[in-house]
């Protein structure tokens, strides 16, 4: 029962059906209490009813759990705070993009890979990049041995991006790309390739991850240590609103988080935290709220728990924006706003019997489009066992396109508002988070948080817990602790990545250095040493490396000197 | 008069990939299972391993590979360990590794490979049992 | 002792191979000993053919206090000055499992394929008061190896601490600004081993204040009002040679050195190996430091003695006999377990000679 603002104001009426609601709930709760007690008595599954973040479920949820809930907590989509929807149209004006994340072998093989891909119906690139690559390291570098091209495509230099993208124009394509410790010097190579195609970097559209909190926490591909990685994030951050109004130069990612163990709310919690940091990492640097935060955007990772999932992504939206709102006095609404991307969990793959693992991805994907995201990529059933064939990636794209095509979901926007247990569950997740804020507030922030360890034991005792529920089948796995008949005998095609690219991408740097100016290099990195030192943005500085091709290590190099590394704080 | 021999265990994590939740669960369960465990933490190099088992006189060295270099990793501290005159330590480990190259690298004389979702039992239980069996006094 | 009671041939490959310098002997010497595998007392007389005149810095403090870091730090730094560096990192192990997890090399990625450092990493086995023994022969194996430099980082929570501290020639005592340190040091008697003090975690808050904190205690200390040794005392032998230590600080009256250090980003190491230089340069004009030779050198003989004589008497067949019939004569109450122990005493030193 609402009352509308066009009805006339009575008085009477207001209280006539102030008492009638009243009337109503105290009916429920006596139906309520005879439900109860038949639940008592009736005979119950042997089962543990619990959320895959540990938290009870109840049997039934009515209208009772919500009755003093404030009505405002919900709005309509596109409107503070959020909670149904960062847009208001959702769906009915376009689709969640379709982003599967790819990568492998040379740029001219993950090029030749993501055109198959846009010409399957793809509306969107993900940048997968190998080890190597993810910790700065050029691929003719001895710590790259064995892993070059491997598990991502290798790039060492502006060269290798111009390649990547040869013949796919960034004006039109917006690319994602996973890169977090050397991120700012790939986006310098991305911006260098995009001038070389004559694209204008204020149009381009994209996303890179950028977030280092999520790596000394969860995913471990750092390079520097925290302050100066902060300032790198912040740098671009100003940068990009001037020079990229349509590019977000991060990602706050919850999802190697939650793959490394946390649960959906701590993931939650985390996600949300490092954002707030780098809000205040860039207030404390002068930046204007308003000018950077429309372009901060997240990524979570959607779980098993169907319904916890949907919940958790209704909650970050509400959260965000009210804390940009309320705390740091954000005054557009599209800095209120929290957009995100979401991957089908990973770590709920398994390696026995991988083809189910397809109907795995499937509910996820569903979980993420209820849910109300911006886009998504569905995991490849085989994407335990290595690199995804190509059937097992077209196979996750079609898991989308049925998702988004036949099953009518996105016909309406939200449509699991007013759930009763979503609804509860959202408020639940809400106050979980909040107390999770309070916790890292007393430790001090995230960055102390991270030094003593505090987030990498929680992650690790919530690791442990769902691994010993596995081990001692309190949770059901399918094909691994139940149900395991013939999940010894499958195999699967997988794809192996040829020791020749190796060698190839070696002799391309070889070459590359033998043909590059080499005093303008040792000039560009020079005043890039300089820069360093002092507090100027140091995204024009790298960009003049990037466009004189010195290379990835070249660049990581002359900033490690300054920085210095990360040393890895190790609990157990 | 000697004290019963402890098994010691070098528990690694080669190559760029971060992904050690395998690494520690596996560190701790060795510790619980009675066995001294020396860990070096992340981004080891063969090298790094093969001097680090070296000088700590380990019995055995774990390594965990999800980045898809096993076939470069374990036979390269393989043979460095062989270099260093240190044949008789057990390379073992897990990861994401293939049929075809377990079988290869079990060739090679590399030990037991676990693959994902096996549990810490079964690697405590090898690990001692081959112990008991080749373990040389030191 | 006659070579010849090496028990095993491979024993004397090792040995023969650890005076030619090879790194893995060293280390399969080092497990010799840890494992006082049988004959290991020949072993160490074989290979202590050389004089020991390894420099030895002893690093200890609670847990996560940065000992590791500071640690790699000076290793990098003596390395550069062209030493060779042996370290020795002890950790303890778990008393429920008696299994260990060491992760001081964790710290120490930076200098672990350097061809001058060698880095063993040991567990404290909960060992009967043998652990300190043990410890200490393990640095003279590695001083005879021939590095010019020994670092020794131990968890300062007990005595045995005290007893590897006393091994060494500089005590660095490492303190983080983290609640109640001070104190802590205080109270488990670090103040009284401390040649150098360094307050770690320079950027945390509370460093200051910590140094202010540990200078006045040093002051209180040097005006007598600490004097003695407080603590739990272990076994007699160990008694005897803290309390002479103890006397030689004092006469000598070396202030022990503050410092403030960031093992992050390195900041105060420079400080603290010029603080060390200093310390060496006192403990050596001082004479000092051939006091402190001669005396651990008379401890370790009479250490080893004790051993022997426990070992001995546990396997003397006479005094297992009449233990066994003079336990009835306790229980009939015709003697007291002091006489017979006397008895036994004077009994095993006339006829095990
Ligand atoms: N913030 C800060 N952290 C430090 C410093 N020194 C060491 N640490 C960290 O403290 C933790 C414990 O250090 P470690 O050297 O292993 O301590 P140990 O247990 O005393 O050997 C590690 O995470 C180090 O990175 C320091 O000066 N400042
Ligand atoms: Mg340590």
């Amino acid at each position: 029962m609402t009352i509308r603002e066009k009805d006339v104001p009575n008085i009477s009426e207001v209280v006539k059906a102030l008492s009638e609601r009243d009337q109503e709930i105290s009916d429920l709760k006596a139906k309520l209490l005879k439900w109860e007690s038949t639940y008592e008595r009736a005979n119950k599954r042997k089962a543990v009813f619990n959320s895959g973040s540990g938290t009870e479920i109840s049997p039934l949820y009515t209208d009772l759990d919500r009755a003093e809930a404030d009505p405002g907590l919900l709005g309509l989509p596109g409107n503070y705070p959020y909670t149904r929807g960062p847009y208001a149209t959702m769906y009915r004006s376009k689709l969640w993009t379709m982003r599967q994340f790819a990568g492998f072998a040379t740029a001219e093989d993950t090029n030749a890979r993501y055109k198959y891909l846009l010409d399957h119906g793809q509306t969107g690139l993900s940048v997968a990049f190998d080890f190597p690559t993810l910790m700065g390291f050029d691929s003719d570098h001895s710590r790259s041995l064995g892993e070059v091209g491997v598990c991502g495509v290798a790039v060492s230099s502006t060269l290798d991006m111009e390649e990547l993208f040869e013949g796919i124009p960034l004006d039109k394509v917006s690319v994602s790309m996973t890169i977090n410790g050397p991120a700012i010097i790939l986006f310098c190579f991305y911006i260098a390739a995009a001038e070389k195609q004559g694209v204008d970097t204020r149009v381009l559209r994209g996303t890179i991850q950028n977030d280092i909190l999520k790596e000394y926490q969860a995913q471990h591909a750092w390079i520097f240590p925290p302050n100066p990685a902060l300032r790198c994030i912040v740098d671009m951050f100003d940068w990009c609103s001037e020079n990229t109004p349509k590019y977000n130069p991060i990602s706050i990612s919850g999802y190697h988080i939650r793959e490394a163990g946390a649960t959906a709310v701590e993931e939650l919690a985390f996600t949300l935290a490092n954002g707030f940091e780098y809000v205040e990492k860039g207030l404390e640097s002068g930046l204007d709220i308003d000018s950077f935060a429309p372009q901060l955007s997240f990524f979570f990772d959607v779980h098993n728990d169907f319904f916890e999932e949907i919940a958790k992504l209704r909650a970050a939206r509400r959260i965000w924006a009210r804390r940009m709102r309320k705390v740091y006095g954000a005054k557009n609404p599209a800095s209120w706003r929290l957009r995100t991307h979401c991957q089908t969990a990973g770590v709920s793959l398994t390696a026995q019997q991988a083809e189910n693992n397809i109907v795995r991805v499937a509910y996820q994907a569903m979980a993420a489009s209820l849910g109300g995201t911006q886009s998504l990529h569905t995991n490849s059933m085989d994407e335990t066992l290595a690199l995804p064939t190509e059937k097992a990636a077209r196979i996750a794209l079609r898991t989308q396109q049925i998702l988004a095509y036949e099953s009518g979901i996105p016909n309406t926007i939200d449509p699991l508002a007013g759930s009763f247990y979503v609804e509860t569950l959202t408020d639940n997740i809400e106050r979980e988070a909040e107390i999770i804020f309070d916790e890292i507030e007393t430790l001090g922030g995230v960055v102390p948080g991270i030094e003593s360890g505090w987030f990498q034991q929680k992650i690790a005792h919530s690791a442990m817990r769902q691994q010993n529920e596995i081990e001692s089948g309190e949770r059901t796995v399918v094909g691994v602790n139940q149900f395991t008949e013939g999940s010894e005998s499958i195999e699967i095609d997988t794809l192996k990545i040829d020791k020749e690219v190796e060698k190839r991408q070696i002799a391309k740097i070889v070459a590359l250095k033998k043909s590059r100016d080499e005093s303008k290099v040792s000039e560009c990195l020079s005043a890039l040493h300089q820069a360093c030192r002092t507090d100027e943005n140091l995204v024009p500085k790298i960009l003049e490396c990037a466009r004189s091709y010195c290379t990835l290590f070249e660049i990581r190099d002359v900033m490690q000197e300054v920085f210095g590394s990360y040393k890895e704080p190790v609990f157990f | 008069m000697s004290e019963e021999r402890r098994v010691r265990v070098l528990v690694a994590k080669p190559g760029l990939d971060g992904h050690d939740r395998g690494a520690k669960v596996i560190a701790s369960a060795f510790r619980d299972a009675g066995f001294e465990v020396i860990y070096t933490g992340l981004h080891q190099t063969p090298e790094m391993i093969v001097s680090a088992a070296v000088q700590e006189d380990v019995d055995v060295v774990a390594m965990s590979v999800l980045s898809g270099a096993h076939m470069t990793l374990f036979p390269r501290v393989k043979e460095l360990l062989g270099q260093a005159g240190a044949d008789n330590v057990l390379v073992t480990g897990g990861g994401i590794i293939p049929k075809d190259d377990v079988k290869e690298l079990e060739d090679m004389g590399i030990g037991r490979l676990f693959g994902p979702g096996t549990s810490t039992k079964e690697s405590i239980a090898y690990v001692k049992e081959w112990f008991a069996i080749h373990a040389v006094s030191r | 002792m006659d070579e010849s009671r090496l028990t095993s041939t491979s024993m004397n490959e090792v040995l023969e191979r650890f005076k030619a310098g090879k790194p893995a002997a060293l280390s399969r010497g080092i497990s010799i000993v840890e494992n006082q595998r049988d004959g290991f007392e020949a072993f160490l007389h074989a290979a202590m053919q050389t004089k020991l005149q390894g420099r030895r810095i002893g690093l200890t403090g609670p847990p996560g206090a940065g000992k590791s870091s500071l640690v790699a730090l000076l290793t990098e730094f003596y390395i550069s000055q062209g030493e060779r560096v042996g370290v020795l990192a002890v950790d303890p192990t778990s008393p429920q499992t008696g299994g260990a997890l060491l992760g001081d090399r964790i710290r120490m990625n930076d200098i672990a394929i350097d061809e001058n450092v060698f880095i063993r990493s040991m567990a404290t086995r909960g060992s009967l008061g043998g652990l300190a023994a043990t410890t200490k022969e393990i640095l003279d194996l590695m001083d005879c190896f021939g590095f010019d430099r020994l670092l020794a980082e131990t968890v300062g929570v007990g005595q045995t601490e005290f007893e590897i501290a006393r091994a060494v020639d500089t005590v660095v005592v490492v303190l983080v600004p983290e609640s109640g340190d001070s104190i802590q040091a205080m109270k488990a008697g670090l103040m009284e081993i401390a040649d150098i003090f360094i307050v770690n975690k320079a950027d945390r808050p509370g460093s200051d204040k910590l140094v202010k904190e540990v200078r006045q205690a040093i002051h209180l200390r040097s005006g007598h009002n600490f004097k003695g040794f407080a603590g739990h005392h272990g076994p007699v032998i160990e008694v005897h040679d803290t309390a002479e230590l103890n006397e030689l600080d004092d006469e000598l009256g070396w202030e022990p050195l503050v410092l403030k250090t960031n093992a992050l980003t390195g900041e105060g190491i420079q400080e603290l190996t010029q603080a060390i230089e200093s310390h060496e340069e006192w403990i050596q004009g001082s004479g000092e430091l051939q006091k402190r030779r001669k005396l651990r050198t008379e401890v370790r003989i009479r250490e080893v003695m004790h051993r022997e004589l426990v070992n001995r008497s546990i396997a003397s067949r006479t005094v297992n006999k009449i233990l066994t019939k003079r336990v009835e004569a306790v229980l009939s109450g015709h003697a007291t377990p002091y006489s017979v122990a006397m008895e036994l005493v004077d009994q095993f030193l006339e006829k095990d000679q």
